[in-house]
């Protein structure tokens, strides 16, 4: 991989504010941009683009932050299945520091269960396969991009005829979370920037009836700083000519239908279901869990974790950060008490959290915009 | 009855003690014939000085002129070999390093060994080598040390912590607290190599990758360096947190800000692409073998060719200024040209989910 040249065309400084001056010629006025995913947010603070745009042009982060967004109530049930002590507990490193009710798996895993960390579902698979005596659960959290694979464990471990592998689910949709921040009578957004890994997967055409239906025009976007103007540029451009289109800023990548091999596995492994999103609230079919033929995988009907009380901060205001509705330096929180590693809510926690990049990136008064 | 009925005590009557040349027993660390002897024939071939020959529980060094400089550092890196050294070079390295960043010369180090059940001998015996090899690179004398045994389970492979003692010219005063306005920031060459090298051998990063750890001893470096650069005001190695958290910590101590600039900073290609892929941050990942030099802006450029004509510093470089302004902030300004804050680690490196 020659990164050289990332650095020399996707990176680079003149070409970036080249594209910014195109995007400045266009402006008459100011809109709002909100950009979907969570990888997205964090790409723009690393690179202080935000800080280059326009003034013009404010952009609102969304809840495309998948430990943001995994409702309490199923981090809970994660930490109650993780204590067992027969259990492998198996998640990715982000997920371990986001708070539940009274605790996180850290804590967990530093006072004796056995909680890992896997880059990949199907080293959990592995790992079953490896403990036959132990039973091994997955949290099989997030977007549409980690379907393919959190599905595909399933499936090889229903070929392996594995007994001890399960995952607990919590996918959620891209699509049903633009229609419930669209619909909402405080919405302020006026174009998307689409998440580039999600439309990788599942292609761009779902957005079309929601472009037309709430008149916004939307643009895929990739997370290099020249990807990530251009793809403001596609919308700005859209916004001011008054035309509402889903333009592909991030072809060389995404093509129209996505990823065929990719959907078919998570059609074979998932159907859509009613899901919780953590400080947004119910979505109907915002989201994915098994069907009924793979329910012997599924880690709530093997563990009884029904009951479980759930109690926020009530400090965090991690819902209304999500739904781009504020930023993270209107939370009274923010930075005291709140910080990365006292998280008092989930987007303190991730990279692809809004506040932690924030803290991370933009605490300083020198570097602030706004 | 006969003579014959007697059995015979010519040779041995009991069963012979099963010989452990191989591996680690508890036994080792009893203090009785078998520590004296694993330290005898497996020990001290490799990390001999006048003060271990002797046999004597203590060392009795000569000191020269100057203030003491001590420091210590206990190494518990898994697995214990890894691309470019293993846990011995580090454990020497480590100490030598800590002690040079102060200006002084290193010259003695104590080393403790906590040694797990079942460890081969062999593998020992590499460590032992490597840990040779250093400390003659690095001109610096072992002069004493201990060895513990624990049950198999209750440490992993082995722990080695080592003191070391150097020795400060007069009227040298480099440390984290001298950095001032106007200040040029170097460092020896590239970021992240050991941490990555690391990852890579533990097979975390599900992808192998051609890295190097650059762990090595700096001393040699440093004086170097500090005879094209007398007036250095600070000199650190950028270990766990990496260049960020390191430079966090100057800033804080001397209360200064700092302005870094992204695309000076030098970064292996490999490493670049192992932190991209993973979603790290190359400057929050471990160096062993890497300083970071803050000297006055007229003596810059003497010091960086200084580093440039040494092996270890061959692609040392110039990354960023210390301001007067945002006092305790580290501030980067990026590939695209904008300027953001360059934070502290916070708590463990996590790899991002996608």
């Amino acid at each position: 991989m020659d990164l050289s040249l990332l650095n020399q065309t996707l990176r680079d400084e003149r070409q970036v504010k080249a594209e910014i001056e195109k995007i400045r010629r266009r402006l008459t006025r100011s809109w709002v941009l909100m950009e979907i995913c969570g990888g997205q947010t964090h790409a723009i603070m690393q690179s202080g683009l935000d800080q280059l745009l326009p003034p013009e042009i404010e952009l609102v982060h969304g809840p495309g932050c998948p430990v943001c967004v995994t409702p309490l109530e199923l981090i809970d049930k994660a930490l109650a299945i993780a204590a067992r002590p027969a259990v492998i507990f198996c998640s990715f490193g982000d997920m371990l520091r986001v708070p539940g009710s009274n605790q996180d798996l850290f804590s967990l895993r530093a006072g004796g269960a056995d909680v890992r960390v896997v880059y990949s579902p199907l080293d959990a698979v592995k790992i079953a396969q490896q403990n036959p005596e132990r039973q091994v659960v997955f949290f099989a959290i997030g977007f549409e991009t980690t379907a393919p694979p959190n599905a595909m464990s399933v499936l090889q471990a229903k070929a392996l005829g594995l007994k001890n592998y399960s995952v607990l689910v919590s996918q959620v949709l891209v699509p049903p979370a633009m229609h419930a921040i669209l619909s909402s009578p405080h919405n302020r957004v006026q174009g998307f920037l689409l998440a580039g890994h999600v439309c990788t997967v599942m292609g761009y055409q779902d957005y079309l009836p929601i472009a037309d239906q709430y008149r916004v025009p939307m643009a895929v976007t990739g997370f290099e700083p020249l990807d990530l103007v251009r793809g403001i540029y596609s919308v700005v451009k859209m916004l001011e000519q008054n035309e509402v289109r889903v333009e592909n800023a991030y072809a060389r990548v995404v093509k129209p239908e996505g990823n065929l091999a990719a959907q078919a596995i998570i059609q074979k492994v998932f159907q859509p279901v009613d899901r919780n999103w953590r400080g947004i609230g119910r979505i109907p079919l915002s989201g994915w869990g098994l069907r009924p033929e793979f329910s012997e995988f599924d880690a709530e009907l093997r563990f009884d974790v029904g009951n479980i009380q759930t109690s926020e901060s009530p400090l965090c205001i991690a819902g209304q950060i999500l739904q781009g509705l504020k930023k993270p330096f209107d939370c009274p929180a923010f930075a005291d008490p709140c910080t990365p590693q006292n998280p008092l809510g989930a987007p303190m926690v991730s990279a692809e959290g809004a506040c932690s990049a924030y803290y991370r990136f933009a605490r300083s008064s020198a570097s602030m915009k706004g | 009855m006969s003579e014959a009925s007697f059995p015979s005590m010519e040779g041995p009557v009991c069963p012979l003690p099963l010989k452990h040349d191989d591996q680690i027993i508890l036994g080792h660390g009893s203090g009785g014939r078998l520590t004296h002897d694993l330290i005898k024939n497996i020990f001290l071939p490799y990390l001999s000085s006048p003060p271990l020959l002797s046999g004597d529980d203590f060392a009795r060094l000569t000191r020269p002129n100057g203030e003491v400089v001590v420091s210590t550092d206990c190494h518990i890196v898994s697995p214990l070999f890894f691309p470019g050294g293993d846990i011995g070079r580090l454990a020497v390295c480590g100490t030598v390093n800590d002690i040079a960043v102060s200006g002084a010369q290193p010259l003695y180090l104590t080393a403790g060994f906590i040694l797990e059940e079942g460890l081969p001998v062999q593998t020992l015996v590499r460590i032992l080598e490597s840990m040779r090899i250093a400390a003659q690179e690095a001109s610096i004398q072992i002069v004493a040390g201990d060895t513990k045994v624990v049950e198999k389970g209750k440490a992993d492979g082995l722990f080695i912590t080592t003191t070391g003692f150097g020795f400060l010219p007069e009227g040298r005063t480099i440390n984290g607290s001298q950095a001032q306005p106007g200040d040029v920031i170097l460092v020896s060459g590239s970021m992240g190599d050991h941490g990555i090298a690391v990852l890579a051998e533990r097979g975390e990063l599900g992808f192998s990758a051609e890295i190097q750890s650059d762990v090595a001893p700096l001393n040699g470096l440093i004086q170097d360096l500090l005879a094209a650069a007398p007036h250095t005001h600070v000199l650190r190695d950028p270990t766990r947190g990496g260049l960020a958290t390191t430079l966090n910590e100057i800033a804080a101590q001397s209360q200064v800000g700092m302005l870094l600039y992204e695309n000076t900073i030098p970064i292996n290609p490999a490493v670049q692409a192992a932190c991209e892929m993973l979603g790290f941050d190359p400057l929050y990942i471990a160096n062993e073998g890497k300083i970071i030099a803050i000297v006055p802006p007229d003596e810059a450029e003497a010091a960086l060719e200084a580093m440039h004509r040494h092996p270890y510093g061959k692609s040392a470089a110039r990354i960023g200024e210390v301001t007067r302004n945002d006092a305790g902030r580290v501030l980067l300004k990026t590939r695209i040209g904008a300027t953001r804050i360059l934070d502290m680690l916070a708590g463990e490196i996590l790899p991002r989910i996608c």
